[in-house]
């Protein structure tokens, strides 16, 4: 057993950003373990992805090619991927922590007896992987230690894709076929759709008021649009803000929502869990408004205020207000 | 539709938490359990589907003797019956071992349909449903928000990244996991407390499931996160906060 495998993830014909994450994950662990990094793509059609990915320094690119491999399914995903991993042996494959990767990379890992150390953090020595547990309020350290590969997945934004120089000669391509056959591709995926037509756009925002769960009541929000209006801000939600129905979907940040990156973004009541995170932690500066001291917005808080948002957003409003 | 809804018993969401001696989990003594959020989505869906296709929801759970709360509670907000498997190292298995539990506890049910949340709000580890499916040899979808049966199985919504869903159709007998937010949440009522009571919860020790406990992978040992960036804390009364905020996005941040 050897190497280590990282299989990417392709967006609309283009290898996702976050791919070239875990592409930067297999590389510190190449540098610790001394092994070299393969990578994989997936699809019917993967040429010109496997081109992109090659210019990388690369020992190998495989492309997994199968007509059934069109369209994502966790069966033909799970299967081939068993079959590549069988013949390629490697000692690590690491995976972008995606809903697609969520979607399949545990079953294949338990179908070779192995268990996804999924969503993590960082890698240290021994390896050791950290992922967060508790919704980001204590950190774990997990090792395999089981004979197989052992599978890990990368949360988004953990590893910087560092300043690629392209490889002296591009990596070495090869075409890999599995045996899929329809009949074992058990699930009939639809289009995807978008949920309700996207008029707000926080993506561009510049300031962003965002509330969460600690606001208590949908008869509470206004005071918290008040306080965005008085800011000229774009009000915005953690996920349970919109499920509860209380701010439109489209106001929604994180991993399921829009991802954000303005030059303020002020946290009412939001603890700050790894979801949320990831559609927020671009911000220049981040202020947090939270009664709970150990809440994990303060991690990633430039600027922090522990109290009662019930108290001091009606006294913040009034301070800008007075300030402009 | 027979529904089988696998449920885990997580520390309350506010709890203050601290790392126990050993370094490797929680101090458990002092601290609030609740149901995870995910998997009191995946039971209300259950019911739902109960109450417009009939049949039957039962709920199972893994861990200490305290689970029974927890299963005592979906009782009460309609499921029908519970199976309680007794295991008090539930932390000392990975993900695949406690799947290994949940799918021996399942199978003889053989349900037509096998639901639970995406993910814990404990672990986090989002595995424990696609590794059931995984070992009971069943199709799954993940992320789901909501679920219609049709003809010949099921026809379901899942959430994909960024405000995008897709719907998916597949056979049953199958296994998904639950999204939060699909639906509303029902709370139990007097009524449902009291029938709870009369309800069968049926033991079944980890042992008894004689499934291999062996881990791939442990959790070594928990620390604090570091803080990514060194937060600068606003202190006083709500108003000096207010004050002392505004004179930094004045002058330090620049946008007022």
């Amino acid at each position: 057993m050897s190497g280590i495998l990282v299989v990417f993830e392709q967006h609309e014909g283009h290898i996702s950003r976050i791919g070239w994450e875990a592409l930067a994950a297999g590389q510190r662990l190449s540098a610790q373990l001394g092994l070299p990094v393969s990578a994989a793509v997936i699809g019917a059609d993967t040429e010109s992805l496997a081109a992109e990915i090659a210019a990388r320094p690369l020992a190998k690119v495989l492309r997994v090619e199968h007509p059934l491999l069109a369209q994502y399914t966790a069966d033909g995903f799970t299967l081939a991927l068993q079959q590549l991993i069988e013949s390629e042996n490697p000692a690590y494959v690491i995976f972008p922590h995606t809903y697609q990767v969520r979607d399949h990379a545990p079953a294949l890992a338990a179908r070779l007896g192995q268990v996804l150390i999924g969503d993590v953090v960082a890698i240290g020595d021994g390896p050791v992987f950290t992922r967060q547990l508790l919704q980001g309020r204590l950190n774990g350290s997990y090792r395999h230690t089981g004979n197989g590969p052992c599978f890990v997945s990368v949360q988004a934004g953990a590893f910087r894709p560092e300043e690629q120089h392209s490889a002296a000669t591009a990596a070495q391509i090869a075409v890999f076929t599995p045996t899929i056959d329809s009949a074992q591709i058990r699930t009939k995926p639809g289009e995807p759709f978008r949920g309700s037509a996207q008029t707000v756009d926080l993506s561009s925002a510049q300031l962003i008021v965002s509330v969460g769960r600690g606001i208590k009541e949908a008869e509470n929000i206004p005071m918290v649009a008040e306080l965005a209006t008085a800011l000229g801000a774009e009000l915005a939600a953690s996920r349970p803000i919109c499920d509860a129905g209380w701010l439109p979907l489209e106001r929604q940040v994180g991993s399921s929502g829009q991802t954000v990156s303005p030059k303020l973004y002020l946290a009412v009541g939001i603890s700050g869990a790894i979801q949320h995170q990831v559609g927020m932690k671009g911000s220049q500066c981040v202020v947090a408004i939270n009664k709970d001291p150990d809440a994990p917005i303060f991690e990633i808080a430039d600027y922090g205020i522990v109290g009662d948002l019930f108290e001091v957003v009606p006294a913040l409003t009034a301070a800008v207000k007075a300030a402009r | 539709m027979k529904i089988v809804v696998a449920i885990k018993q997580v520390p309350e969401r506010d709890a203050q938490v601290h790392i126990d001696a050993a370094g490797k989990w929680i101090e458990e003594a002092d601290l609030q359990y609740a149901l995870n959020e995910s998997d009191a989505y995946a039971l209300e869906e259950a019911l739902q589907l109960k109450e417009q296709h009939g049949g039957k929801v039962i709920v199972v759970s893994a861990g200490p003797e305290r689970v029974g709360t927890t299963l005592r509670e979906a009782l009460a907000k309609g499921a029908d019956h519970a199976i309680q498997i007794d295991c008090d190292d539930l932390g000392a298995r990975d993900a695949l071992g406690v799947a290994k539990l949940l799918a021996a506890a399942i199978q003889p049910e053989n349900p037509d349909l096998i639901l639970t949340g995406l993910q814990s709000e404990d672990l986090g580890l989002g595995q424990t449903g696609v590794i059931v499916a995984e070992l009971l040899g069943l199709p799954h979808a993940t992320l789901i928000l909501h679920v219609e049966k049709t003809e010949t199985g099921l026809k379901v919504k899942r959430e994909l990244e960024e405000g995008w869903f897709q719907t998916v159709e597949l056979p049953t007998p199958a296994v998904l996991t639950i999204q939060s937010g699909g639906n509303k949440l029902r709370y139990a009522t007097l009524m449902g407390i009291k029938r709870a009571k009369t309800k069968e919860v049926r033991g079944v020790t980890a042992a008894e499931l004689a499934v291999d406990t062996a881990p791939v992978v442990v959790l070594e040992q928990v620390t604090l996160p570091q803080k990514q960036k060194s937060t600068q804390l606003l202190s006083g009364t709500a108003k000096e906060t207010a004050a002392a905020l505004v004179e930094k996005l004045k002058f330090e941040v620049h946008v007022l």
